[in-house]
């Protein structure tokens, strides 16, 4: 029995809104395993609290609950929901990639540049890391005469491709997608699989959210159907008082 | 990553203080003006690490005590309480334990200050270069022919231009002026830079250009850094880790991304509710 | 101050050198303080003389509480003894010091009281060389506060003073301070050594006379004990230059008085109004046409 690179075990995420003395749940005692050059996929109705999983153990969002383990390269387990900031951003820097489906990034960089990026934090070569961002666009379809132009102006799926090849080149560990083909053709959603199944081949563990069950099928190893929470009582209580 | 500083305990209390300050100020009552004594608590009790090559964001209004925070760091004021250890290489320092020259030494070799007001950091009687110059021989450089060079390096590396090297930074406009500030901030290639608001006031094409410049400067030195503002979106695009005051208490700190996405306090909330 | 103590009074009912024995234990302590931390602007409470500030009185007070019987005192202004400020203080001296010889000889002086020279004429280990101060402080071109430049004195800091050297090799392509050339002494404090030309920089140095510079206005005193190491501020690649006195044709200029070629020079225009250099050390110029190196006018003409 192989051990998981990741085990969330009772994870909850609730927002407490002050100023509308809110309270809402997100998502409610998730619990899964990923393994080592296999892909997990999160299923569920909106709502379910998909994305919230994904950010917690990013730790984009602060979990309420639970415990995200994680198993680093040199085999040691940290609880991603306690670790220090420090740590988070070392994991993040060397181990865990996250692919969203929206890229946030400066008009003023080209997309060679924003590609490379994640190797030049790591402290890589300029020359090398520019030549493995080309490497990876090509693959991914993007034309070379875009390749110096900043994102910003490209259109979704361009900037989609962009997005996944920054996610993919500093070769993560873990790697956590977020509808990474949502607004792709069919043709190069079938180019974002084969590269997937490639780094699978190599170990890399995933977490997926897919908006094609099509998809679900051909990638994953494993499905995680999460439900909407229920209304909590703290929420019923902000909202009678 | 290693420890670069260890900031304890920070205080800073203007006026004599008395035993109520503490208790009588602070965000719950929205001053930070002793109404028993008239002192002002500037910052209190104000604890961080920070890592080699991290960029630290401190974010806030006016009079919440992060500029205080820095200008205590950087000697320009000094603390009522609390302790700061400056990790660097071997040697470990006390910041508030060492004399005047230590610490003098401690600022012109080993930190780096960029100031919101060019007039804080640059001399306006000298020229662009004479304000470089003026930092190198602090350092103990004393060869003309090196100085002019280094300069003339670290003006090419902050997009000065070198033929106006030998203008004074007053006939530069805003944004060159902060250039010129960094060029001499890095003339000692400090580990540790602080950055106090150095793109309020300037055009928005000149404030993206200038943070892009600091980041490039980060990933190519990898110089720790400490960034005061209240632009989040200065805070956005700079830091990795963000601590929140307000009227000179740490309301929350957290990662970047997280403190945007998933404020905990009711003030941070708010504070990014209004930005977006 | 001590209620048991007594004014020793000489027989004229005045202190012998003018000032009272308190001033003058005041102004001695002051120059031992000075000397034991060379270069140190010591404070000293600077006291009124009957002559107005800044004519020599910080010069005055020091000399008057040094010389004794049996001193010989020299006192010159820019070089010469029979100046107006360099004949009244002279006979201050005669008058308020009796049994104290003076001269104009630099060889027989025990105490030289100078303005703006050091003697051309090698200072020796029995000697003492006094020179008038009106700005004591090089720092106070770059700082207006007094207590931020002891700061910077005590801490060795004068980046401020380098960059303003720098800024002018930028502009002028060199250092153009002509007089109150900033000077590091003993390694550590730098001093303005009041107005004397560059050319008297280097006789600052291991000069085997101890040098006492008085301000009176600004109240401080401070020493270039003898043998002490005195540099000018400069960069390693741009090296201190002194006056060479050298003419279109890059010949070293003579006397026209007494033809000498290594004394500072002044420059005068005669009734003609042609340029002509002289020597600015009368002693010296006078002792040189004794000796009978009278190398002829007409060289330097």
């Amino acid at each position: 029995m192989p051990t998981p690179i990741l085990e969330i075990d009772g994870l909850s995420k609730q927002f407490t809104l002050h100023d509308q003395g809110q309270c809402i749940p997100s998502c409610e005692q998730v619990a899964l395993e990923v393994y080592r050059g296999e892909l997990t996929a999160l299923v569920g109705p909106t709502g379910a609290g998909k994305s919230s999983v994904l950010k917690a153990i990013y730790r984009t969002y602060l979990p309420s609950s639970g415990r995200i383990l994680y198993r680093d390269a040199e085999d040691r387990i940290t609880d991603l929901a306690q670790a220090s900031e420090h740590r988070i951003l070392e994991l993040r820097r060397r181990e865990i990639g996250f692919v969203t489906q929206f890229l946030h990034c400066l008009p003023r960089k080209s997309a060679l540049e924003v590609v490379a990026e994640p190797l030049l934090r790591r402290g890589g070569n300029r020359e090398a890391a520019a030549e493995q961002a080309s490497e990876l666009l090509s693959l991914l379809n993007v034309p070379e005469r875009l390749w110096q132009v900043s994102p910003a102006t490209f259109s979704g799926g361009e900037k989609q491709r962009v997005n996944l090849a920054r996610g993919l080149i500093a070769r993560p560990r873990l790697l956590l997608l977020d509808e990474p083909t949502a607004s792709l053709d069919p043709a190069t959603t079938d180019r974002v699989v084969e590269l997937l199944q490639a780094i699978k081949g190599e170990g890399v563990a995933m977490l997926a959210i897919f908006h094609h069950p099509q998809l679900v099928e051909r990638l994953a190893e494993q499905v995680v159907t999460l439900q909407p929470p229920r209304p909590t009582p703290a929420m019923l209580e902000a909202h009678t008082s | 990553m290693k420890r670069i500083l260890e900031v304890r305990g920070l205080s800073k209390i203007h006026g004599h203080g008395c035993p109520r300050c503490i208790d009588s100020t602070g965000p719950e009552v929205d001053s930070n003006i002793c109404p028993h004594c008239g002192a002002v608590v500037a910052a209190h009790d104000i604890s961080f690490d920070l890592h080699e090559g991290e960029i630290l964001g401190i974010m806030g209004e006016s009079g919440s005590g992060k500029s205080t925070l820095v200008k205590t760091l950087f000697f320009d004021e000094t603390p009522t309480v609390g302790e700061v250890l400056f990790f660097d290489g071997e040697r470990q320092w006390d910041l508030f334990a060492l004399n005047a020259a230590e610490q003098r030494w401690l600022r012109n070799h080993r930190f780096g200050m960029v100031y919101q007001n060019p007039h804080l950091g640059l001399n306006f009687k000298v020229s662009a270069g004479g304000n470089i110059a003026e930092r190198l021989l602090m350092s103990d450089l004393s060869h003309y022919g090196e100085i002019r060079e280094r300069a003339r390096q670290l003006l090419a590396r902050t997009e000065v231009l070198p033929e106006r090297m030998d203008e004074s930074p007053k006939q530069f406009s805003g944004g060159m002026q902060q250039r010129v500030q960094i060029a001499k901030a890095l003339a000692t290639q400090p580990p540790l830079l602080f950055l106090d608001e150095v793109t309020t006031g300037l055009d928005l094409s000149v404030q993206a250009r200038i943070l892009d410049l600091i980041l490039e400067i980060q990933q190519e030195l990898g110089t720790a850094m400490i960034v005061v503002t209240h632009d989040l979106g200065v805070i956005r695009l700079l830091t990795g880790r963000t601590i929140v005051m307000k009227y000179g208490r740490v309301i929350e700190s957290g990662l970047t991304d997280q403190i945007l996405e998933d404020p905990q306090h009711a003030y941070t909330q708010r504070l990014v509710a209004s930005a977006l | 101050m001590n209620p048991g103590y007594e004014l020793p009074l000489d027989e004229a009912a005045y202190s012998f050198g003018f000032l009272d024995e308190y001033a003058k234990r005041e102004v001695r302590r002051t120059i031992l303080k000075a000397i034991c931390i060379p270069g140190y602007q010591t404070p000293y409470a600077s006291r009124e003389m009957p002559m107005g500030r800044g004519f020599g009185t910080g010069g005055l007070q020091v000399t008057l509480s040094l010389v004794g019987p049996g001193d010989t005192v020299k006192v010159i202004d820019q070089g010469a003894d029979d100046s107006v400020n360099a004949v009244n203080l002279r006979k201050f001296i005669e008058l308020t010091c009796p049994k104290v010889d003076t001269t104009e000889h630099t060889r027989d002086a025990s105490l030289i009281q100078s303005r703006h020279r050091v003697p051309e004429m090698p200072l020796t280990e029995a000697q003492v060389l006094v020179l008038q101060v009106p700005y004591p402080d090089p720092l106070v071109v770059v700082e207006p506060s007094e207590a931020r430049r002891k700061v910077m004195h005590g801490e060795g800091d004068y980046s401020r003073l380098l960059t303003k050297l720098y800024e002018d090799i930028v502009q002028f392509d060199e250092i153009t301070i002509s007089h109150r050339y900033p000077t590091r002494i003993n390694g550590h404090y730098v001093i303005d050594p009041s107005p004397i030309p560059r050319y008297d920089v280097p006789r600052l140095h291991h000069c085997p006379a101890l040098i006492l510079l008085g301000a009176g206005r600004e109240k401080k005193i401070y020493a270039v004990p003898p043998y002490t190491r005195a540099e000018p501020l400069v960069f390693d690649d741009v090296p201190f230059r002194t006056e060479d006195f050298r003419d279109a044709q890059g010949q070293r200029r003579a006397c026209a008085r007494c033809g000498t070629r290594d004394s500072f020079l002044d420059e005068l225009i005669d009734d003609d109004g042609n340029k002509l250099w002289q020597c600015s050390d009368s002693d010296y110029c006078n002792s040189q046409l004794a000796s009978g190196q009278d190398s002829t006018r007409e060289v330097a003409q």
